[in-house]
């Protein structure tokens, strides 16, 4: 149960630590948000905070949109994201509050959200890892399935591994940890890769599973 | 953020570092820190720049040396907070050495 903030992937990098270890990192613009919105139980059956983020020109919106955003004395906002949280962690927040970076402090461990990049339709071999089959001597199965199921029972079990559409899907990566953040430059540094394109964009939250307690 | 911005952040990343001018086929030193325990020393890896690859904060250069009639080649980041100073010994063409991003042809000369 917490809030994240939006951020959009731009590429990856390496930084040095003092005694000259290497870090890969990955430079992500983040962007804060307003609160647009609280979802309560007695209104919509559940709690959660709907944030805005991305300021664009009106133009970018459609005009139900932009009434829904100025009822509430918002500028244009492109993205709505709705978060979870407590029933009484909202009563910390009204509508029009700021979300900022300030959620966040260097050294956090964070979970990454986002949409991977889309591979198209792809074979067992690269969508499962299977082994395909002998390249040479006389074979004619090099990167076949190989038997899909037994002859009893007559049909292929469900969840069968087989080729089909890979990537283009929402991925978590948990706990990636912040290793810089540079607030002029509204850059978040966070250490090794993370889902997506560049320019794509992503949902940073604080880590679900923290290890070590 | 366009393309441009990220490659001036990159460049503002990069540690402010003297580094001097050196290519492939200069002899240079690379003095490097080096951690024993608690103490700290500085060794000097002395020999051929045979390659330089990558680019901004992630170019490395390789370092070519003849020790004890074995070749020995390091690689080292250029922008490592251990190197504390690099010299040029003798360029190129004092080098008498023949003109080559890679000068990989060396480790087949044993020089």
């Amino acid at each position: 149960m917490t809030i994240g903030i939006l951020g959009k992937k731009l590429k990856m990098t390496q930084i040095f630590k003092e005694d000259g270890e290497v870090i890969p990192v990955t430079l992500i613009e983040f962007k804060e948000g307003y609160v647009v919105d609280l979802k309560t139980p007695e209104r919509d059956g559940y709690t959660a905070l709907k944030v805005g983020f991305e300021e664009v020109s009106e133009k970018k919106l459609t005009k139900p949109q932009l009434g829904y955003l100025k009822k509430r004395n918002l500028p244009p906002l492109k993205i709505l994201k709705e978060f979870r949280v407590d029933n009484e962690e909202i009563n910390n927040y009204k509508i029009g509050d700021k979300i900022t970076i300030d959620i966040f402090k260097e050294g956090e461990l964070v979970d990454v959200t986002g949409k991977s990049i889309g591979k198209g339709f792809q074979g067992v071999v690269k969508r499962h890892g299977f082994h395909g089959g002998p390249a040479t001597h006389g074979s004619m199965s090099h990167r076949a399935p190989g038997s899909i199921g037994s002859t009893t029972p007559q049909r292929v079990p469900k969840g069968r591994r087989m080729a089909g559409h890979m990537g283009n899907e929402t991925v978590t990566i948990q706990n990636l940890q912040i290793v810089k953040i540079l607030k002029d430059e509204k850059i978040l540094m966070i250490k090794g890769s993370v889902p997506g394109p560049s320019n794509a964009y992503l949902i940073i939250k604080k880590a679900k599973k923290v290890k070590n307690g | 953020m366009t393309l441009k911005k990220v490659e001036e952040l990159e460049e503002k990343l990069k540690p402010q570092k003297e580094i001097p001018e050196f290519w492939p086929g200069d002899e240079i030193a690379v003095h490097i820190k080096i951690k024993e325990g608690e103490k700290e020393r500085i060794q000097v890896f002395t020999g051929t720049c045979i390659a330089r690859r990558g680019k901004g904060i992630r170019e490395t250069f390789t370092v070519r040396k003849i020790s004890y009639g074995e070749g020995v080649e390091r690689i080292f980041p250029l922008y490592s907070p251990n190197i504390v100073k690099i010299e040029v010994l003798k360029t190129r063409e004092r080098n008498r050495l023949a003109p080559r991003a890679k000068m990989y042809y060396l480790r087949n000369k044993n020089r």
